[in-house]
């Protein structure tokens, strides 16, 4: 049972690590962090990486989503444009790759505010569905765009360069992804502490009551919209650093899909749903991948079946969360911490 | 300019509009009586290709036995859902249900592909080949059937929206949930009519478009079309799903042909976006006025 977690100002109570038991496991989770890449082969590094990579485009979604109530389609889209920037400027202007990858966010930012701009008129399942035209619109511009993206057979991106030191292995790219996407993952976390992260909840929750007191809704809707985008983008750029090459169908329309899956199953307006959401929803093909070479000797065709399953637990993943446990992982978390709280008492 | 070959190209959109016109339909209907965005209707689509090949294929059954009993496979599969899916989620917000038919989509596209593999198919022929012609311009056979087929079932459901009993049932639950009920219309057997009416109507429109394009776990795409239909015409609008989805049949045919074809998608789109622009709830859809 937790006792003597009295706050005696308003500034330990607006904490974002309130108890001790908090800080502790944050502590151990910082620490698994940083061993990680000198504990894990290969193929589980590369897994790290994909995962911080899709657990930043998730903090940027469920900011649109889950805080300001606005549903994208486009996620992937966004994530494209990051890629193709990341590309372009590695390719053609030779500029340093940290740089490049804030110039992919800020790139992503402002296609985000153009595709924004309906938000004010057009809402709930129309908003999605201008995004999802968006989203083929963007696609267009790749594949015709041929002077910049290179058409159809995309472009190749030389490996990120720092100091002279070529970072092509996922063990070297794990020490820029991972911290780029923490301090992602903080900044989001810190976002609704702030004025800008209020007003994007009261906006999600009435959006009329908002402008009322005083939230200007086109500025902050396209603000919402500008920081998803810009969390997408710099995930595109590090993914395009990470498989080096870009096409447009580097990110079909299925991503973004993925990416508000991902926000679901990891529960709509919270921190943690997005890391526990798009950790959970890459994974868990990989791990079908365990179960089918497991079930091989008895089941001799389970390899050609592992495509199809896939697609069958992606969807029955959404359906059951949605289904069972709406508020997603971030509930189950939640709810494991309350027993803790309150054990010996039962909640 | 050859008006000759404009004039074909003409009608082959007008074919497919009104295959996207009753698709459209399908997503209205949904929406009418439960306010949910079915994008599974494009899945459904493939269901009802697929459960007519078994039918004719692996059970060896006439076609004119195939046909109707797809089309019921399309609506039990409704009912299904509708019981145990959607009616668990009554209130829940917009974006669930959504989610929750793309969840179901991508369900009944890995269980297409487990059981008939991802070869696309050729639907065996039910619809004879002679070409016909009106005037001089050459119409498809296949797409000259689609469009009558279309047009006669749109017809059938305007007069049983007018008339039937069911049909205004379900205009009422449409109108206001509440005071339907408390007329004495049992509202949830109207959910899971429309439902069932639904995934018949889509079953139905693949077995069309399945007649025409061959069968494949991947042409739920067409679902796309119709949703673009539904957006532009409005969710809760008959009349938008039909002007919409002959406007959108035109567009393509006219894009696919003149401008190549991947111009097809980007054109509809943007005639979407500028529509939404210009009339954020469609063109005939109803507008929700927002108060405190």
């Amino acid at each position: 049972m937790r006792i003597a977690t009295a706050k005696e100002t308003y500034i330990a109570d607006e904490g974002l690590l309130v108890t001790a038991t908090q800080r502790a496991w944050m502590g151990v989770l910082l620490a698994m962090l940083v061993l990680a890449p000198f504990m894990l082969n290969q193929y589980w590094l590369y897994l790290a990486c994909l995962v911080a990579i899709n657990v930043a485009s998730a903090t940027g979604l469920n900011i649109l989503t889950g805080y300001t109530g606005l549903v994208s389609l486009g996620q992937a889209a966004f994530m494209a444009v990051g890629a193709y920037t990341v590309a372009f400027f590695e390719g053609q202007v030779g500029t340093p790759f940290l740089l490049n990858i804030l110039a992919a966010g800020l790139v992503s930012a402002l296609v985000g505010v153009l595709v924004g701009i309906p938000s004010l008129r057009v809402k709930g399942l129309y908003l999605a569905i201008a995004t999802i035209a968006a989203s083929v619109i963007l696609h267009f511009v790749f594949t015709h765009w041929v002077s910049v993206t290179g058409g159809v057979r995309g472009i190749n991106v030389a490996p990120a360069r720092f100091f002279g030191l070529e970072l092509a292995s996922p063990f070297a790219l794990y020490f820029v992804i991972v911290p780029i996407t923490c301090l992602m993952v903080l900044g989001a976390a810190n976002l609704f502490r702030t004025r800008i992260g209020r007003a994007f909840i009261a906006i999600r929750d009435r959006d009329i009551s908002a402008e009322v007191l005083g939230i200007p809704l086109l500025r902050y809707k396209l603000m919402s919209f500008a920081l998803s985008s810009f969390y997408a983008g710099v995930a595109g750029g590090m993914w395009a650093y990470f498989f080096r090459v870009v096409t447009p169908e580097s990110f079909p329309f299925a991503t973004s899909i993925f990416f508000l899956a991902a926000v679901i199953v990891g529960g709509l307006g919270t921190i943690i749903g997005s890391v526990l959401g798009a950790a959970f929803m890459t994974l868990v093909p990989e791990l079908l991948k365990y179960v089918v070479d497991w079930l091989a000797p008895i089941f001799p065709n389970a390899g050609a079946a592992l495509s199809p399953v896939r697609t069958i637990v992606f969807g029955a993943l959404i359906i059951l969360f949605l289904v069972f446990e709406p508020h997603g992982l971030a509930e189950m978390v939640r709810r494991a911490r309350r027993f803790f709280h309150l054990w010996p008492f039962r909640t | 300019m050859d008006w000759l070959f404009f004039t074909e190209v003409t009608l082959a959109g007008l074919g497919s509009g009104a295959l996207l016109s009753l698709t459209a339909l399908s997503f209205v209907l949904i929406y009418k009586a439960t306010r949910v965005i079915n994008l599974a209707v494009g899945e459904i689509l493939m269901l009802g290709g697929y459960l007519f090949f078994a039918f004719v294929t692996a059970f060896g059954l006439a076609t004119w036995l195939a046909i109707p009993l797809a089309i019921a496979g399309g609506a039990l599969f409704g009912f299904v859902v509708e019981r145990t899916l959607i009616r668990p989620m009554l209130g829940e917000s917009s974006i669930s249900v959504l989610m929750l038919t793309v969840g179901l989509g991508s369900v009944l596209i890995g269980a297409t592909e487990l059981i008939w593999n991802t070869d696309p198919r050729a639907l065996p022929d039910f619809m004879g080949q002679t070409p016909v012609f009106i005037g001089e311009a050459y119409v498809s056979r296949k797409i000259a059937i689609g469009f009558v087929v279309s047009a006669l079932v749109i017809a059938l459901f305007l007069l049983l929206f007018r008339f039937w009993r069911g049909g205004v049932a379900l205009r009422a639950t449409a109108t206001d949930q509440a005071a339907a009920y408390s007329c004495g219309i049992n509202v949830p057997a109207v959910f899971s009519l429309a439902w069932m009416v639904a995934c018949a109507t889509a079953a139905g429109a693949g077995l069309l478009v399945g007649a025409i394009g061959g069968i494949s776990p991947t042409m739920g795409v067409f679902g796309l079309s119709a949703l673009v239909v539904v957006i532009i015409g409005g969710l809760d609008s008959v009349l938008g799903a039909l002007i919409g989805g002959i406007l959108i049949g035109l567009v393509e045919a006219w894009a696919g042909t003149f401008l190549g074809g991947e111009y097809k998608l980007v054109t509809t789109f943007s005639i979407l976006i500028a529509a939404l622009m210009i009339r954020p709830y469609g063109l005939f859809g109803t507008v929700e006025i927002e108060r405190l």
